[in-house]
């Protein structure tokens, strides 16, 4: 039998290596126009009035589109993942800098630009409020005034048992508390966003190529914003430049590209500059923390709470099941055996740009994660404890699971003790404390931070999360040809992440067929089924099964017609080594080739029985997979200049059962590196009055291959019980866990100066200044 | 008003009327429709514009195609020839060195370069020939193995024909 499991190189990086990957920006068609956006230098300011007669008298101007425009057509303003509602182009006025404020669709993308400065428009600027800790502020400015807002407050929302949290703190022996800072950082893929959309007049249908991680969900969604019958929506998501959660939501780029082409009747193309990305789409995180901990003296941790608040911008565009205004921050419990825990969430508009949840953070278990690990580090600290030692004493033990934690979250499956041990082995942890030590009395600063993670990925269970009430199950259709190659179409959407390989092997290690005779089709809402799309770590833990499933109904459907093959009855067969086969007589067996093609032929089937072998499957998960992992960071700090270098990472990954370790391995190399940039490089910055100060990548620092050590990975495999190949979900794990490892370490290597904390990104200037006891906040620029 | 701009682009001469202020790295994708080349941000951070010009690694979006008139210019689709991928290609095949492939061939291009004239760099060389790019996918780890691999199969790999 062809193993289906297993190193395999890739199918997609044929046609990558020859630059041959079609990505939305290499879409050209016949008479396409160019789109680009005029975007607000303003934070907050009234629009008194938008003149565009100059830009559209310009030679190669189609079509100047304003808020105006649109609300003929009941399109200024679009719905928000998150329930709330944002403006496409502005009508009353800007509430970021950045905003869109109008669309111009030219002959060539040159003459788009030119055409922008042509337009002229009067503002009326406002007082702005940057910083979420002034937001609630009695006398801070309304940003939402076109929701009869009277302030700035979104939501509240809680989660645990405030009641015997409080009792338990009150109780115990020792409580360390930190406010703590999850800076406004920005996905940043390598392709920024954008669109091609054709609008055909006679046949009334819109197709449109678009850099989205969901266009199933895309396609519903025009529909009801645009108002075209979902049937005469078509959205290709060809090849993706990355996404990591950027590319979840729609921008309104996109709806001024589908309106350009309808008013023109040629095709559209958008794609936005670096600067409109990092400034107006999805930022992630913005989470003011305040972390408690509550513990005995012997070190048994006892409780958590924490009190948060969150800055969701100018609209709350924040992507996630909508039940969960903080995502999945409710997992802030992490990896531990608590008796109480408690969080309370507020959120709130600012002057900034709208988003919340993208990056890579599993809703939010980035910043769950950050707290909690941070927090143990803080206690190990205060009770002068081996930070290693004090995970390993806490820990949920293997016979706990599973295990309902103290916020309701069941987590499937792990073995963490062995996780931790594996990842003290490799880093030889007791050896390296005491070069620490030795380093220290010579000076030097060197670090080591430990961290232990706990995910919850696949999203999930239809009853509880939606999102603007689509349950999040994915369909797929696996179709057996009668030479017996096979063509899955599935919902979700790569954007680097091998689906082409991975799901043609999860398809051959249940039918065994070679993983070369199954083609993935993908990114093609007219060939695929419906799902919710790629993010959230969600693509194995839900189509992944769906595949798994759908590959054994084929196998079922294909067991009846061996039996008509070999005339017996199907109870009698048996699968094994790839066939069917009567039991006992392995000679006898029938591989999925033979029996697809005579489920094709004129043999006679059983009365009621189709003939053929295809199938389709919806999943709709009955829980969410844990995956989980231990990292260790080491680091030396140059005490002069505050420089920190990465000198070790050591990751352990349990992320169940592993369908190509190859491919595993490069989505945590991948998500180590992020965790180095969002620890000490990156971070979208404000000024008081509200301007961005991290709009290009001269500002906005991204770690190359300097900044990054050679990755150290381990791995444990601990199957998921509900999942039908036991496989977890791996493409956030290690964004998720790296960053409190690697502050943790830097944090760990300023002991000598009596620092317990400074906020990320920890830049050299940061850890300069937390050496001199004044750490700043990050988020906004120094005065 | 446009100019007159002649190059020669893996081996073939274009000649096109252009805007003076049009970038190279449009000049190669829209004018010439070689879209293996990509653009990622405008201000020569990214590195996924790298092509070369007479045999030097620039970031082609901060070149102006007028730059370029009556100069040599080579990019991703002239590193397999013949039907064979050259070791570099196939390196970051065999080591998973791209992962949503944007980076990938400015990547390639520049370690391409270094190995024309280190044939055997060792691995900081290679991440500090690298370190002007920027891919946010593979944490560079494999990327350096790919090169390594490309390095070590230099002598007795072309690549498999397709």
């Amino acid at each position: 039998m062809t193993a289906g499991f297993g190193r395999m190189l890739r199918k997609e990086d044929q046609r990558f290596v020859r630059g041959m990957g079609t990505y939305v920006d290499d879409v050209y068609l016949p008479g396409m126009l160019y789109g680009a956006v005029l975007r607000s230098p303003h934070p907050h300011a009234r629009i008194a009035s938008i003149d565009t007669v100059a830009a559209e008298a310009h030679p190669k101007v189609r079509a100047v589109i304003t808020g105006e425009t649109l609300a003929g057509r009941d399109l200024a303003w679009m719905p928000t993942l998150a329930g709330d509602r944002q403006a496409v182009l502005a009508t009353d006025k800007v509430r970021f800098q950045g905003q869109e404020v109008a669309f111009v669709v030219a002959e060539d993308h040159y003459a788009a630009r030119d055409a922008l400065e042509l337009i002229d428009v009067e503002y009326e600027p406002l007082p702005a409020v940057a910083d979420a800790r002034r937001a609630l502020d009695a006398d801070a400015p309304v940003v939402r005034d076109d929701l009869d807002l009277t302030g700035n407050h979104i939501f509240d929302w809680e989660s645990g048992d405030a009641e015997r949290t409080d009792q338990v703190f009150r109780d115990a022996e020792v409580t360390v508390s930190q406010d703590m800072l999850y800076p406004r950082v920005h996905p940043a893929p390598l392709e920024t966003c954008g669109i091609v959309a054709d609008f055909n007049k006679v046949s009334g249908k819109l197709t449109v190529w678009a850099t989205t991680q969901a266009p199933h969900a895309h396609r519903t969604l025009y529909s009801l914003v645009v108002g075209l019958p979902e049937h005469k929506i078509r959205v290709i998501s060809p090849d993706i430049g990355g996404g990591f959660g950027n590319k979840v939501p729609i921008y309104p780029g996109y709806l001024c590209a589908i309106v350009g082409s309808m008013i023109t009747g040629r095709p559209v193309k958008w794609v936005e500059d670096r600067s409109e990305n990092l400034m107006s789409t999805s930022f992630a995180r913005d989470f003011h923390m305040r972390g408690e901990m509550a513990a005995s003296r012997d070190g048994k941790i006892r409780a958590v709470r924490v009190t948060v608040l969150a800055d969701h911008g100018a609209f709350n565009g924040a992507a996630q099941p909508t039940k969960y205004p903080a995502g999945f921050f409710g997992v802030f419990t992490g990896s531990y055996d608590l008796e109480a825990a408690h969080c309370q969430v507020t959120g709130v508009y600012t002057n900034k740009a709208p988003g919340g949840v993208a990056y890579s953070c599993s809703f939010r278990i980035t910043e769950a994660v950050y707290l909690v690990e941070r927090m143990v580090d803080m206690l190990a600290f205060e009770l002068d404890l081996d930070p290693a030692e004090l995970r390993m004493r806490n820990l949920l033990r293997p016979e706990q699971f599973p295990y309902t934690c103290q916020t309701g979250w069941t987590y499937d499956s792990g073995d963490y003790p062995r996780t931790l041990r594996l990842a003290m082995d490799m880093a030889g942890y007791e050896d390296l404390r005491k070069e620490q030590a030795a380093e220290r009395a010579r000076g030097h600063l060197v670090g080591i931070g430990v961290s232990f993670f706990t995910e919850a990925v696949g999203a999930g269970p239809r009853k509880h999360m939606d999102i603007l009430g689509i349950g999040m199950a994915d369909g797929v259709e696996l179709r057996v040809h009668p030479t017996g190659t096979a063509v899955l179409s599935i919902s979700v959407q790569t954007q680097g992440q091998g689906h082409e390989t991975t799901f043609a092997q999860i398809v051959a290690e249940e039918l065994g067929l070679s993983p070369d005779d199954v083609e993935v089709v993908h990114g093609d809402t007219d060939q695929t089924p419906f799902g919710l799309g790629t993010y959230g770590s969600r693509s194995t833990p839900v189509s992944g099964a769906a595949t798994a499933i759908v590959a054994r109904k084929v196998r079922e459907r294909a067991r009846i017609v061996a039996a008509a093959m070999l005339e017996v009855d199907p109870e009698d067969l048996e699968w094994g080594d790839g066939r069917w086969s009567v039991k006992g007589d392995p000679d006898s067996g029938r591989t999925i080739a033979e029996i697809a093609w005579a489920a094709h032929s004129n043999l006679e089937l059983p009365d009621g029985i189709e003939g053929q072998l295809d199938a389709t499957c919806v999943y709709n998960p009955p829980n969410l997979t844990y995956p989980f992992g231990a990292y260790i960071c080491v680091v030396d700090v140059d005490p002069g200049t505050g420089k920190v270098d990465v000198r070790r990472f050591i990751a352990v990954d349990d992320c169940g059962v592993r369908i190509n370790p190859m491919i595993v391995e490069g989505q945590v190399h991948g998500g180590l590196a992020d965790g180095i940039g969002m620890a000490l490089m990156e971070s979208i910055v404000f000024d008081a009055d509200g301007n961005c100060l991290g709009g290009s990548f001269m500002d906005y620092l991204l770690p190359t291959s300097l900044e990054c050590p050679s990755w150290e990975l381990g791995a444990t495999v601990t199957p998921s019980p509900h999942h039908p190949i036991g496989a977890k979900g791996v493409g956030e794990s290690a964004t998720v866990g790296s960053p409190p490892a690697v502050v943790n370490a830097v944090i760990d290597a300023l002991r000598p100066y009596g620092v317990r904390h400074a906020d990320m990104p920890l830049t050299p200037a940061q850890v300069w200044r937390a050496i001199q006891g004044r750490p700043f906040r990050t988020d906004l620029a120094i005065s | 008003m446009t100019m007159r701009v002649a190059v020669t682009v893996n081996g073939t001469e274009y000649a096109r009327d252009v805007e003076p202020r049009l970038l190279l790295i449009h000049f190669i994708r829209d004018e010439l429709g070689l879209t293996g080349s990509h653009w990622g941000c405008d201000t020569s951070n990214c590195g996924s514009c790298v092509v070369w010009l007479d045999a030097t690694p620039v970031k082609a979006c901060t070149v102006l195609a007028a730059m370029a008139d009556g100069r040599i210019v080579r990019t991703v689709e002239d590193l397999e020839q013949d039907g064979c991928l050259d070791p570099v290609q196939q390196g970051f095949i065999e080591c998973h060195g791209l992962q949503c492939g944007f980076c990938t061939p400015a990547m390639m291009m520049t370690a391409r370069w270094l190995l024309d004239r280190n044939p055997d760099p060792a691995e900081a060389e290679i991440r500090e020939v690298l370190s002007g790019q920027v891919c946010r996918c593979t944490g560079y780890e494999n990327i350096v193995r790919s090169v390594r691999w490309a390095a070590e199969h230099a002598a007795d790999h072309r690549g498999e024909s397709t």
